[in-house]
């Protein structure tokens, strides 16, 4: 379905749910992997908002993206009880091994880097999350195997 | 010889391998002739245990763990009989000395049954707190909970009675029940661990909220962090509203309670209830000032109980076994349990719930195990990323919020961050401004502008330049924070940064 279409029907859906620019949002970047500022217009039109005002949410939310990213996130643990177990090493890790920094994405386009402040799963620190994939206990050599596995099963294109 | 097999299925589990052991067992048991399940339970929470097996046999469930994929076929192998000799084998889990020394009331199921089988949790004792509710006028729900003692278990401890009196005395008939679970806090889970493990309790409590003050429509704002946990509310809620327990006519009755799960976007601040409020409007999550209150002008203007899902997960026990059994435990006005979580270098991290009193030490001596690193305690970061470093004497602070306020700490949602003596307290007190200069909503200055300075002056110390100015300035500035600050994310963030200069001034000479 070609992206004008596509928000068509989701300002549809969500047009009439109170408070419904969030999920929105959500469903845009769901469905084209990030908010094309194009869409801007149309979706503060229909949510009886000001584009400024759009954007201004966009822009709060770390996980609004106005820009394509990679085909995969690797969110890194940054919080203390990462911190407390080795999560500092493996930020470190993570952008040496990826050779990028957080924030950016490696030029294949398979990866985008961040970081992110709790994954809540904090009894077996230090975490991060691949996708929708948690990973625990985790130290650089763990951290080297999981990237290697990024994006295995995607088929050769 | 039929035999059930509960492999967990949380995301911590599934983090430490739960998957690639369920995945073994399927293909151990598909050689066997003998009848087999395999059930995908929550996880009870002793995630040191995880990726952890039970066995259930003729009514006996015993449990191995933590195991390796490699494991699993030796254990299906054994005899009833054999099963002890096992060095994996942890017997009973109830027995085991992790979970006896507990007293579970909102994480009583956990980990017991799949999460999503409404049949498991009607079979123990699920919606008998609602069904005694419907039962109910709405002042004597509000009246139960009150006596309960209950107090909100997102942070504040502000009582939770009081709260819906409000809403229930507010006049109109639009009202809401928000429900928090943006959990942010660093070596907190609770929230997590509750809605992908015994997730109708939650949804049990916010409809009974409901009754209670006259509200038909719930919201769960649930951080993105959690992607597990949105699976299983969405499933559950759309499974209670099919069995009758959400949406028209609860439990063949005239009420009605509707429920509908909001995702959040990775902001820290919109756990702050009112940025919570805001977001849920659809808008940038900053702080509102109060008054009003939410509780008279809340989600979209109206009259709105907002609680964290622990607060609104306590209620069907309190509305089953009576506020009186509820505030029997706990001492002076910290009543009910408490939900600790172990995180950050432990050796045996997990969740425990307890009943308010015990000490923090007496808590890290039964079920902590020390380090992971297998070096000493240097500090204990309990409450999240706004509660303060403590150092070992403080230790002996019993938990109860009132009792921990004047020994300067926080007990907050319960997170309990073990450090060990390889920490730079330095770089902690850093980090507490650097993540409030990250997440501040922007809306006033000190929070906004005094993390960043606060940043850059802490910078300063670390490379030891012009330290007696520099400390002053830093003083100067938490002070500021604190008086100035429209809510607790810039008021309390000089809490770590204080008690590490205070309890390890080592760090910073």
């Amino acid at each position: 379905m070609d992206t004008e279409r596509l928000l068509a029907q989701l300002l549809c859906q969500y047009e009439n749910t109170p408070g419904g620019l969030l999920p929105l949002l959500h469903a845009v970047q769901e469905d084209l992997g990030y908010v094309p500022p194009e869409s801007i217009p149309a979706i503060a039109e229909v949510m009886n908002l000001s584009a400024a005002e759009v954007h201004g949410v966009i822009s709060f939310y770390h996980d609004l993206k106005t820009s394509p990213v990679g085909r995969h996130t690797l969110q890194v643990c940054a919080a203390e009880s990462c911190q407390a177990a080795g999560g500092r090493a493996l930020e470190h890790a993570a952008q040496e091994q990826l050779g990028i920094g957080f924030g950016e994405t490696t030029d294949d386009g398979s990866v985008t880097l961040e970081k992110v402040y709790c994954l809540g799963n904090c009894a077996c620190s230090p975490s991060v999350r691949i996708d929708n994939e948690t990973y625990a206990r985790l130290d650089a050599t763990g951290l080297t195997a999981l990237i290697a596995n990024i994006g295995q099963g995607e088929g050769a294109s | 010889m039929s035999q059930r097999f509960f492999i967990p299925r949380d995301t911590t589990a599934v983090a430490v391998g739960a998957n690639e052991v369920a995945n073994t067992l399927a293909a151990v048991l598909s050689e066997q002739v003998s009848e087999a399940t395999i059930v995908r339970n929550g996880s009870r929470g002793a995630f040191w245990l995880e990726p952890l097996m039970e066995i259930e046999t003729q009514g006996e469930r015993v449990g191995f763990g933590p195991l390796f994929p490699e494991d699993v076929a030796d254990i299906v192998a054994l005899s009833p009989a054999d099963r002890t000799e096992h060095p994996k084998y942890l017997g009973k889990l109830e027995e085991h000395p992790w979970f006896a020394g507990q007293q579970r009331l909102t994480f009583a199921r956990s980990g017991l049954d799949d999460p999503l089988c409404l049949d498991a949790y009607l079979s123990r004792h699920g919606f008998d707190g609602l069904e005694h509710a419907l039962h109910l006028p709405p002042e004597d729900i509000v009246d139960e909970v009150t006596r309960s003692g209950l107090r909100g278990r997102g942070g504040a401890a502000f009582p939770a009675g009081i709260k819906w009196n409000t809403v229930l005395q507010a006049a109109g008939d639009e009202k809401y029940i928000a429900c928090n679970a943006d959990e942010g806090d660093s070596g907190t889970f609770a929230d997590r661990l509750l809605m992908e493990s015994d997730p109708y309790m939650l949804i049990e409590g916010m409809t009974i909220a409901g009754l209670a003050v006259g509200a038909q429509q719930g919201y769960i704002y649930l951080r993105s962090e959690y992607p597990h946990a949105w699976e299983v509310m969405h499933t559950a809620i759309a499974k209670a509203e099919a069995a009758g327990y959400l949406g028209e006519g609860i439990c063949d009755s005239d009420r009605q309670f509707h429920l509908e799960l909001r995702l959040g976007a990775g902001s820290y601040i919109c756990g702050e209830e009112t940025a919570m409020l805001e977001s849920l409007e659809g808008r940038r999550g900053v702080v509102r000032a109060k008054p009003p209150l939410p509780a008279i002008e809340g989600l979209f203007g109206k009259p709105t109980v907002v609680n964290n899902v622990l607060t609104l997960a306590a209620i069907p026990t309190i509305m089953a076994g009576g506020a009186e059994a509820y505030a029997a435990l706990g001492q002076g006005r910290s009543l009910g349990t408490i939900t600790l979580q172990l995180a950050g270098n432990i050796k045996n991290g997990g969740l425990v719930e307890v009943p308010y009193g015990a000490t923090l030490r007496a808590i890290l001596d039964q079920f902590g195990g020390g380090t992971r690193s297998g070096r000493p305690i240097r500090a204990i970061q309990v409450g999240g990323p706004l509660g303060a470093y403590l150092p070992e004497p403080l230790w002996d602070t019993p938990l109860d919020y009132e009792a921990f306020a004047a020994a300067g700490g926080m007990l907050g949602h319960g997170g309990v961050v073990v450090f060990d003596d390889t920490v730079d307290m330095a770089q902690q007190a850093r980090f507490a401004m650097a993540f409030c200069a990250e997440e501040s909503c922007g809306k006033c200055t000190p929070c906004r502008v005094g993390s960043v300075r606060g940043t850059e002056v802490m910078d300063r110390i670390i490379a030891r330049e012009s330290l007696d100015e520099n400390m002053a300035l830093l003083d100067d500035l938490c002070e500021t924070m604190e008086l100035g600050s429209l809510c607790a994310m810039g008021g309390l963030t000089p809490n770590p940064v204080r008690s590490a200069l205070q309890y390890f001034p080592e760090d910073f000479a």
